[in-house]
């Protein structure tokens, strides 16, 4: 019983972080097509926003946290303007190319601004150390991981399926010539998904620094880990993703409690069952695969 | 006449001056990852090279040095074979020095074997490296060389089971191997050898299933940066410390990481050949040296391979007064001893590797706040325990 808590635990908050990391590149890859490579850069520029706004501007992590991650949104609407724009219909292996190269670009440029070595998030005491659940105790952090994950999966789900931008997101996820046509605003709608995309993966990425250390190469060492996610999940389905996250973290987490041995290859082993199962993820639809 | 006289004079000076000016600088070339993911390994041994050139000038043996350094971003054995011969044909370098990775060192040995360039690997830690030439001289470590004597350590501490956990690639297997043959000769008990995928980033399942098996101290060993971040922070919040599981490690907390690491490794014990904090004027004079030519580097087990590295290139010089004696050069550097700011070492002549203290040292805090390797045991004169055959 013990062990079974311990796994749906351990592995629920390694779930959590992966599907709050990657749940904006499903999003975007649904709506517009493009497979972002660069994606993960989004997760490191906040992490290291965060840790830079901390270490030498003294701020407290709340105030970091929020700041780093409006500050990542920000910046990739003009990354997305400029230059993912212009790849929009165009063949995936341009898309995987340019986005390649961008993800290049971000290394570059954090190894330029702050060396090779890697980096922390400090966390306060109330988010760091043991905590007590009674059968066993855990990493406090990991509690507050699965309590912000869950709220913003229900967050994000109340967001697409209620609010009017949300109903105008699905619809071109849907169908965009239509949309288009019904007077959608798709540019603007596509700005502002990536934006919101490139803010959770930073948010993602901060909140997992405690696991995935920010380290310049970041972008390019848990690429797979990333797309893992969404392709088992399915291209553009917020459920589909955290299905996803859910199953890869907790069957990755639970063979390392039971099998260590095995534990680098079973996160492999199910995402080939999965896709043989269904080819277009899990919830994705036939037509999108 | 007089004039003549003194123009002939004069144009004897000249032509001397120009032909001491003209004596071809002693060439050395550095093969290291001087940008990429490994970088840092580049970054340590320049500064350091810096510090000792400043420590100890720009000659030996009364001709200049040049310092030819060519950059190889990862372990690429057919990248490092054309280095080495490029170094060695087009450059005319007469040493070479560097090479982070095994494999490396193994695809250049062929090459400086036949062209007899006394080879100074600063880093690759394989015992069976130095056996591919004989004009190879390593001023690094083995696994085996730091593990033995944490082994020796822990059993006179009176640990008697512990878990061994290892990352699952090459070096972990050779230092679970080395750790637990030590461990056991000496009565100790290994309940469990875990070994964890390289790409590992939760270690917390891992821990969990240590502080189930209940031993009395877990050792680890793990690739310096994110790895052993994961799982010094897992050891501490899955609070094993508290249940009386000690942990013991290598080069697990690095000084580049420690500060990244914070206090998690805090309480860390660990074997190790270098702390930037060990107590002596050598040391010292290292670290102040290092500070003035680099003043973001770090005194560590990097830099120090590759200051040493540095000193034996130059004994190398000096005793072959900078002419071409690959041979020669080769009898200086077998048994040579020197001071180093890691303590007394020197290069054993049978397998050419350095034989150096191994201290014991533990995680502490000093009186700014900054976490450092406090050591508080040494064990004297260690060999590489990793030979097949110490003939």
């Amino acid at each position: 019983m013990t062990l079974f808590a311990s796994i749906l635990i351990d592995g629920m908050a390694y779930a959590m972080i992966l599907f709050m990391i990657t749940v904006g590149l499903s999003i975007t890859l649904g709506l517009m097509h493009v497979v972002n490579m660069a994606h993960g850069a989004f997760a490191m520029l906040g992490g290291f926003a965060a840790v830079e706004l901390m270490s030498r501007l003294g701020l407290r992590f709340e105030p970091a946290l929020v700041i780093a991650v409006l500050a990542t949104a920000l910046v990739s609407v003009p990354i997305e303007r400029v230059v993912i724009s212009r790849i929009y219909g165009r063949p995936e292996l341009d898309q995987a190319l340019l986005t390649i190269g961008l993800a290049f670009v971000a290394i570059a440029l954090v190894n330029l601004w702050l060396g090779a070595s890697f980096s922390s998030i400090d966390l306060p005491a109330r988010l760091s150390g043991p905590v007590d659940l009674g059968f066993r105790s855990f990493p406090r952090h990991r509690v507050a991981v699965i309590v912000l994950g869950c709220a913003i999966s229900v967050a994000l789900w109340l967001f697409i399926g209620r609010s009017r931008f949300g109903i105008r997101l699905r619809a071109a996820v849907d169908n965009p010539g239509i949309a288009e046509s019904v007077g959608i605003n798709t540019t603007l709608l596509y700005s502002m998904t990536f934006a919101i995309g490139a803010g959770l993966a930073a948010l993602g990425g901060i909140a997992g620094a405690e696991l995935l250390p920010m380290e310049a190469n970041y972008p390019i060492k848990y690429m797979v880990l990333f797309l893992a996610v969404v392709a088992v999940g399915g291209q553009g389905t917020l459920f589909g993703t955290f299905l996803a996250a859910l199953l890869l973290g907790v069957v990755d987490t639970a063979s390392k409690y039971l099998l260590p041995d095995l534990a680098s290859i079973s996160f492999y082993l199910t995402m080939l069952v999965a896709l043989a199962l269904r080819p277009q993820g899990l919830l994705g639809r036939k037509d999108a695969a | 006449m007089k004039t003549c006289k003194r123009l002939a004079a004069l144009a004897g000076v000249l032509l001397f001056g120009c032909a001491v000016a003209r004596a071809e600088p002693v060439k050395v070339g550095i093969i290291g990852p001087f940008s990429g993911p490994f970088s840092s390994f580049g970054e340590g041994w320049k500064a350091a090279i810096d510090a000792y050139q400043k420590l100890h000038g720009k000659t030996a043996g009364g001709q200049d040095i040049e310092l030819i350094f060519r950059d190889l971003t990862g372990p690429n054995p057919s990248e490092a074979k054309a280095l080495a011969q490029e170094l060695i044909i087009k450059n005319k370098v007469q040493y070479i020095g560097g090479v982070v990775f095994t494999p490396n060192a193994f695809a250049i040995a062929p090459v400086v074997e036949e062209a007899k360039i006394p080879t100074v690997i600063f880093n690759a830690a394989t015992s069976s490296v130095l056996e591919k030439s004989k004009y190879f001289v390593r001023t690094s470590y083995t696994l085996p060389q730091i593990t033995v004597p944490i082994a020796r350590f822990m059993l006179d501490e009176g640990v008697r089971s512990v878990v061994t956990m290892v990352s699952d690639y090459a070096p972990g297997a050779d230092a679970e191997a080395s750790f637990v043959k030590t461990f056991e000769a000496g009565g100790g008990k290994v309940i469990e050898k875990v070994r964890v995928p390289l790409k590992t980033t939760d270690f917390g399942p891992f821990l969990q299933r240590v502080k189930g098996s209940a031993p009395q101290a877990l050792f680890i060993f793990f690739p310096g940066g994110p790895p052993s971040y994961g799982v010094i922070k897992a050891y501490k919040d899955n609070d094993l410390r508290s249940t009386g599981i000690r942990l013991f490690g290598t080069s697990e907390a690095d000084e580049k990481d420690l500060p990244a690491i914070g206090d998690a490794a805090l309480g860390l014990e660990s074997g190790m050949f270098y702390s930037g904090a060990h107590d002596s004027a050598s040391n010292s004079e290292f670290v102040a040296a290092l500070k003035a030519v680099a003043p973001a580097a770090v005194a560590n087990a990097t830099a120090l391979e590759g200051f040493d590295g540095m000193a034996a290139i130059y004994h190398m010089i000096e005793a072959t007064k900078g002419q071409r004696d690959p041979d020669a050069a080769m009898a200086a550097i077998r048994g040579f001893a020197w001071e180093s700011p890691r303590g007394p070492v020197r290069i054993d002549p049978e397998s050419r590797h350095i034989v150096q203290n191994v201290y014991i040292r533990k995680v502490e805090k000093d009186a700014d706040g900054k976490l450092f390797h406090k050591e508080f045991k040494t064990y004297e004169q260690q060999p590489d325990f990793g030979r097949a055959d110490p003939k």
